[in-house]
């Protein structure tokens, strides 16, 4: 009997292997039309991290260590443009323990390089809310063909509603063309491709940490994993949309081009 | 007239392998449950990058594999391919392979196939670049970057 046993043992360990799917998930962009007009954003808006073909990274224009990308990112992403890193959400102060980190760009403006977080203020929003509310009914209702682009338009604000009451206050968001771009050349290895992926996804990934552990006493990766096990808890779900609207993920990749000029 | 007998020897009792098939038994279980069953062979050699920021895909049906890395058998070259299923292939051939694959899957689910791209660490991004673009013509827009994992930097 044992005998047998160890031989289906030995079988199944030879035709097998250890699950290993594991990684870094991104959504690719959808194919751009030949033609196609494409919006540019505003410079100021935009991290740039270049990476050449001996591997090395450009970002803002600046030669960088791979180590140090993932504070840069971070402080590209709640910067608010004049110069102080941390802003308060709710009273509570996001990275307090953070240093004040000032960027003197080509021109002598302190902070220049960083995007203009924008207030979303609790009574803007709710008359945001209401109005679209009273558009999508003057369309015909929820579900009718003309309510749609209202819809979604009330869809957004009413997130925006849920994080300030989640997060207690008003906050700052990130303008809506601000993102992290990335381009690298055609001679960079995967493995600097994969780890400049990585350190750019640290940096989301602490902030929203950091903002749901002093919210709800939870990192974000545990509300996720959460959320994933019961996927009709409305609340967690409330949770995960508030500290997303905060902190966006805005991880682009650039058209690829053939470049070996940087 | 003691009831214990002192002195008299006696050797340890053998163990008795009687619940040694169980035991075996489990094991086997164990494996079942924890593995997946090989599909295709790997015909190139891929050393994963390391990551700390990782993603499970939970739903293994819908995942579809595109390795990319040195052939294991020198005779096919020494430079990086891309092998699609059980052969060797280009680019070019993406589409296709996606529009085959989709149909596999139940129609409710078509639209969430995940593409995981298994890429050997030393391989140039030209060719991944190139499977990128392909990947986005065929509207295969979710993918993974499949990985080992590491710990985040700056954490002990």
């Amino acid at each position: 009997m044992a005998d047998i046993a160890f031989l289906l043992l030995i079988f199944w360990l030879v035709t097998t292997t250890i699950d290993s799917d594991v990684g870094i998930k991104r959504q690719l962009p959808p194919p751009v039309p030949p033609n196609a007009d494409v919006p540019q954003a505003r410079e100021q808006n935009v991290f740039n991290v270049k990476v050449n073909f001996l591997n090395q990274l450009l970002v803002e224009g600046e030669p960088l260590d791979l180590e140090q990308l993932k504070n840069k990112a971070k402080s590209f992403l709640i910067a608010t443009g004049d110069g102080i890193m941390s802003h308060p959400v709710g009273g509570i102060t996001v990275g307090p323990e953070r240093e004040v980190v000032q960027v003197r760009s080509a021109s002598g403006s302190m902070n220049a390089a960083f995007p203009e977080r924008v207030w979303v203020r609790e009574a803007e929003v709710k008359a945001k809310v209401r109005e679209y509310e009273a558009a999508v009914q003057a369309a015909g209702g929820a579900g009718s063909d003309k309510a749609k682009p209202y819809e979604g338009a009330l869809e957004l604000w009413k997130e925006k509603l849920t994080t300030i009451e989640l997060l207690g206050g008003d906050y700052k968001e990130l303008p809506g063309s601000a993102l992290i771009s990335m381009q690298n050349d055609n001679n960079t290895t995967y493995d600097t491709y994969i780890q400049v992926q990585n350190e750019l996804q640290t940096a989301v990934n602490e902030l929203r940490d950091e903002v749901a552990l002093a919210k709800f006493g939870e990192t974000f990766t545990a509300l996720e994993d959460r959320y994933d096990r019961n996927p009709d808890d409305d609340e967690l779900l409330k949770k995960i949309v508030a500290v997303r609207t905060l902190y966006p993920q805005r991880i682009s990749e650039a058209e690829p081009r053939q470049a070996t000029g940087y | 007239m003691s009831k214990f007998k002192k002195g008299a020897k006696r050797g340890m009792p053998a163990i008795s392998t009687a619940s040694l098939p169980d035991i075996v038994f489990i094991l086997l279980f164990f494996f079942m449950v924890a593995t997946v069953i090989r599909s295709d062979d790997e015909k190139v050699k891929i050393e994963r990058p390391e990551a700390s920021e990782l993603y499970r895909i939970e739903k293994k049906h819908l995942i579809r594999y595109v390795n990319i890395g040195v052939p294991m058998d020198s005779r096919y070259g020494t430079e990086p391919v891309m092998q699609l299923n059980d052969a060797f292939s280009t680019p070019a051939q993406i589409q296709d392979w996606i529009a085959k694959e989709r149909l596999t899957l139940p129609e409710a689910e078509q639209s969430k196939m995940w593409v995981s791209l298994k890429v050997d660490k030393a391989t140039k991004m030209g060719i991944v670049t190139e499977v990128k673009q392909e990947l986005r013509y065929a509207s295969a827009l979710k993918v993974l970057y499949s990985t080992a994992g590491r710990k985040r930097t700056g954490e002990e």
